[in-house]
């Protein structure tokens, strides 16, 4: 009896141990670029060579990290991607908010004020999360020409709202499928309206979702580098677009140590966001379809 | 029917007001999503439409209306390029979505175990999915080049026959797309799973112990099976980003060595933007928006209804 | 195809034209360009904000819109995508057979004022004169000529095998192994659709000479692309692959250009933008690197040039857009850009004592080969054929580059087809 625990437990402990080691083995190749990135961005220039990416420096510096914030050449404006990142920064906000609150809205009438159709509808609009980007850019080019809204910030925004919907209203549809119906059937009875039963029944049980709707489009109105690109004027262009500048510089000397600088800066942003709230990120993206 | 106190109304003639009311609220729902689904109309459909439409004429640079029928797609069938291209997206997007749903199903198993420190594990697992390729695209590059990265480092601790050399070699590099993906979005995969896992019952794997089950039985028979809206709504981000990639192709090996890592989108883009030929390149996009049409439909009707009834 | 003005554009000229009796020298005011370039590295940069700074002295502003990326095919993509809005910036960094393109889609406006004033038509060779117009009218200013056909090497390494640099491509080969003997890589190449190209141009031309060249890449006769010539140029390139390193696949240029500078490797062919990099190590050349015609090509010039396209403008922007393409060429400019990107003055009269002896080179080089012949637009550089032709092309060449078993027979042939791509 007794030897057999001692044996379990000496086979449970090395099994424990084995489970740590795969976890662990998992992690450094999650971290293997991000340590790259982050060790090439404070060596100095010289110091950087084929076979040494992993090597720490021998004397540690910042300039990278403040030549890529406020004074690297981005085009013939040489003050770094700091300012670009304000630029991003208005773009995403609105564009964030207002696609979030259009899901929501959407994801509610599909599910609390079902139609007939409104099944079709929803399959409808999921395939714009299929479109590829590349397809929009000239259609999307001319119709913003016709709206009066080509390189402008609001056009920008936009896109990025339209593009965005597709998988706001997937999320919202899919929490708020979950979501008991016999409150809001109770509600109606009590001839509580539309907006009314939003704001006092879903709105409430609808943080976990709102979160990952924000981060999701944050994410990717953030990272966004096509739309940006092509639909922004020379003064609101986004990071992104400040951060492939310095990257993608086709002729002349490249440093390395600036452009994972600046790279890091340009990811910054989402990085925090998911160490922050990539718990609830998750939690709220599984919500709805695991129990619906 | 009685009104609720809380509907305020001016003195304006309560009948007449009520039905109006009525009416606007049973069309509110539908005035509620008539700017979304115009919006998809135009902008997803109509613009998929128009696409159609350049596909059938002989746009250079810009898009012009001179029909020449199907000869765009008969070019793109004679196109070496295509083949290539589209193979690669088979393969590739296969393995990305097969290993990120095993590789994702089995982290989350195995951070399921009561481990310490689970949620930085998480963290390090999840992070991948908030960078863009624009950012860590050089770094990929490096790692992968045989000279500079992976390989250089092992064989400078000594294992001089080490070799890695995907990203140089024609029938390889489609596979190093696989693993930077896979990197990008496995993380991703477990974080869902990881979620599902702890949202089933405990009461039905503490009956399946009693019945003396083992441990991987309970996980094959009872615990997967439930993970199977999981493994939807993995499948359906997964093969999104599989059709889109992009950025991936274009930062880690540009389509090369040659064009034997080419993708439909880069093919596409490379044909529509860079080599005047709009025609040709809308004509790949159509073909490609039919390839995800008939994989997608199949799968989300079948998944819709199952759930219906299920 | 609908007008490409749009309302956006009609509000800002009005604007504009409200201002227009403010003074021409209150710069917040003032008429301003709107400039599309890739000129992002910071040599280039510091450089082309010499033009700014000319621009602003006159009181015009300069609106600044760079994108980099793959030798400007994002640029492009923004243009395009500006153009079908129907707001295209005023200048744009367009060249070769493009311009013709956008002229022929009538969106350029014409230069012919500027160019008669500034008598383009003496001060520019006849050669780039006539890729700046469309039509019999200029659209377009030349910024510099690139010569692409160039030799760069590591005097140390070559010196380590005892070798001179060749000057043909049976010496390539031979200093080549020579090199290759001697520990170090003898060519560095990056293996990129484009760097392929650059290379392959570079054999053809010394394998086929000049004439062969034009009638083949420029003129996509089908004949010569079938060719036994063409043939043995491809053979002649494929050996090439022998001569690199099999990391290549991928490799950014100016990696390549790196090994060069380390000594790793002992040459590279690539045009005279790798100039930048040898010049950011801080060597000089003839000492601390070489540089020389690409084997058997020294009668030959591959020109690649730059070029800043004006498109269709009203009022106030086009006296700015005007008084940019007259700056463009000025001398001050024209000397501290070439400078910057390697590469030589659009305009031949200038005094080349503040250049290097190889950009002193390509400049006498450039005049000879413009006189006796020799002077061929770079088919790897856009200079040559339209984009989908090259792209065709390019298809072919870093295909068969790479393949393990095509055929110099199947390549040729399949060049044929690329021909007839264009529809």
């Amino acid at each position: 009896m007794d030897n057999v625990i001692r044996r379990r437990t000496l086979g449970a402990r090395l099994g424990r141990a084995i489970l740590y080691a795969v976890l662990l083995l998992a992690a450094l190749f999650y971290l293997l670029p991000l340590a790259v990135m982050l060790i090439t961005s404070v060596k100095p220039l010289a110091e950087i060579s084929p076979g040494t990416l992993l090597s720490l420096p021998r004397e540690p510096t910042l300039a990278p990290w403040t030549k890529a914030w406020g004074e690297a050449c981005t085009g013939m404006r040489c003050e770094g991607v700091g300012v670009y990142f304000l630029n991003s920064i208005a773009i995403v906000v609105p564009a964030v908010l207002i696609s979030t609150v259009i899901g929501a809205l959407n994801g509610y009438a599909l599910t609390k004020w079902r139609f007939k159709g409104s099944e079709l509808l929803f399959a409808l609009m999921l395939f714009g999360c299929f479109i590829p980007f590349q397809v929009v850019l000239l259609p999307m080019a001319q119709t913003l020409g016709w709206l009066g809204l080509s390189s402008s910030r609001a056009g920008l925004i936009l896109v990025h709202v339209i593009f965005g919907i597709a998988f706001t209203t997937l999320f919202f549809r899919n929490f708020y499928v979950a979501v008991p119906t016999e409150l809001v059937s109770a509600a109606k009875l009590d001839g509580a309206g539309f907006f009314r039963i939003f704001w006092r029944i879903l709105l409430p049980v609808s943080a976990p979702i709102i979160v990952v709707s924000v981060i999701w489009q944050f994410t990717q109105i953030w990272n966004d580098f096509l739309f940006g690109v092509a639909f922004s004027a020379h003064n609101t262009q986004p990071v992104t677009v400040a951060l492939n500048n310095l990257v993608n510089t086709s002729t002349g000397a490249r440093e390395y140590n600036v452009d994972m600088a600046a790279a890091m800066i340009a990811a910054l942003p989402t990085l925090i966001v998911y160490v922050l709230a990539g718990k609830y990120f998750v939690r709220g993206l599984t919500a709805g379809s695991v129990k619906g | 029917m009685s009104l609720s106190n809380s509907v305020v109304q001016p003195a304006v003639g309560a009948g007449a007001r009520r039905s109006h009311a009525g009416m606007l609220q049973a069309c509110l729902p539908k005035l509620v999503l008539a700017p979304s689904v115009a919006i998809s109309l135009f902008f997803v459909y109509g613009f998929m439409l128009w696409t159609f439409i350049l596909s059938l004429t002989n746009s250079r640079m810009l898009p012009s209306y001179e029909f020449v029928g199907f000869a765009q797609y008969a070019r793109l069938m004679a196109n070496d390029r295509w083949w290539v291209a589209s193979t690669n997206l088979v393969v590739f997007g296969g393995l990305f979505v097969a290993i990120c749903l095993a590789l994702g199903l089995v982290l989350a198993i195995l951070l399921d175990q009561r481990i310490r420190q689970e949620g930085a594990l998480r963290t390090i697992y999840l992070y991948p999915m908030a960078l863009s390729f624009i950012v860590t695209g050089v770094v990929w590059k490096w790692l992968l080049n045989p000279g500079l990265g992976i390989q250089a480092m092992v064989r400078s601790w000594g294992f001089e026959n080490f070799r890695f050399d995907w990203l140089v070699n024609p029938d390889m590099a489609v596979y190093t797309l696989v693993i930077a993906a896979v990197w990008q979005a496995s993380g991703f995969v477990m974080a869902l799973f990881l979620a599902g896992l702890r949202g089933i019952d405990d009461s039905i794997l503490k009956a399946a112990q009693l019945d003396g089950a083992s441990l991987p039985r309970i996980y094959w028979r009872v615990v997967i099976p439930c993970l199977r809206p999981v493994v939807f709504s993995a499948v359906m981000i997964l093969s999104h980003i599989a059709i889109k990639s992009f950025d991936l192709v274009v930062a880690l090996t540009g389509g090369g060595p040659g064009y034997a890592s080419d993708l439909p989108a880069t093919f596409m883009y490379a044909h529509a933007f860079t080599r005047a030929q709009i025609g040709l390149g809308s004509a790949s996009a159509m073909l490609m928006l039919g390839g995800v049409l008939a994989i997608l439909i199949p799968y989300l009707y079948s998944e819709l209804r199952g759930r219906r009834h299920g | 195809m609908t007008s490409f003005t749009s309302p956006f554009t009609k509000t800002s000229l009005a604007i504009a034209s409200a201002a227009a009796a403010s003074l021409a020298f209150s710069s917040a005011q003032a008429a301003e360009v709107e400039v599309l370039h890739w000129w992002t590295s910071g040599g280039e940069a510091r450089a082309a904000n010499e033009l700014k700074d000319l621009m602003e002295a006159e009181g015009y502003g300069w609106e600044d819109f760079a994108v980099a990326g793959g030798g400007g095919e994002t640029a492009m993509t923004v243009l395009k995508s500006r153009a079908m809005s129907g707001n295209p910036p005023s200048a744009a960094q367009i060249k070769g057979p493009e311009i013709q393109e956008w002229g022929e889609l009538g969106l350029l406006g014409e230069l012919d004022e500027v160019a008669e004033a500034e008598g383009w038509d003496e001060l520019l060779p006849p050669t780039v004169a006539e890729i700046m117009r469309h039509d019999g009218h200029y659209v377009a200013v030349p910024v510099n000529v690139h010569r692409v056909n160039w030799l760069w090497a590591n005097p140390e390494v070559l010196e380590a095998a005892g070798v001179e640099l060749p000057t043909t491509l049976d010496e390539l080969f031979e200093v080549g192994e020579a090199i290759r003997e001697a520990g170090f890589i003898p060519l560095a190449h990056g293996g990129q659709a484009w760097q392929d190209a650059t290379v392959f141009e570079s054999v053809l031309l010394a394998s086929g000479g000049t004439e062969f060249y034009q009638r083949a890449l420029v003129e996509l006769d089908e004949d010569a692309l079938g060719s036994e010539q063409m043939i043995e140029a491809l053979e002649t390139f494929k050996r090439l692959r022998g001569l690199m390193d099999d990391d290549m696949s991928g490799r950014d240029w100016n990696i390549a250009t790196s090994m060069v500078i380390n000594g790793d490797a002992g040459m590279q062919l690539m045009g005279d933008w790798a100039k930048g990099e040898f010049t950011a190590a801080e060597l000089t050349a003839g000492e601390d690197y070489l540089c020389a015609a690409a084997p058997g090509t020294q009668d030959a010039f591959t020109f690649n040039i730059d070029s800043l396209a004006m498109f269709r403008v009203e009022g106030e922007e086009r006296d700015a857009q005007q008084a940019l393409a007259r700056l463009v060429l000025e001398p001050t400019f024209q000397e501290a850009f070439n400078l910057a990107k390697g590469s030589i003055p659009a305009r031949p009269d200038l005094d080349m004592s503040e250049f290097d002896q190889c950009a002193q080179q390509s400049m006498n080089d450039f005049q000879r080969t413009a006189d006796e012949g020799g002077l061929v637009p770079s088919m790897a550089h856009g200079m040559a054929v339209r984009a989908d032709v090259q792209g065709a092309i390019f298809d072919v060449v870093t295909n068969y580059f790479n393949s393990r078993d095509m055929a110099a027979e199947e390549a040729a042939r399949r060049m044929v087809n690329a021909a007839q791509a264009a529809l």
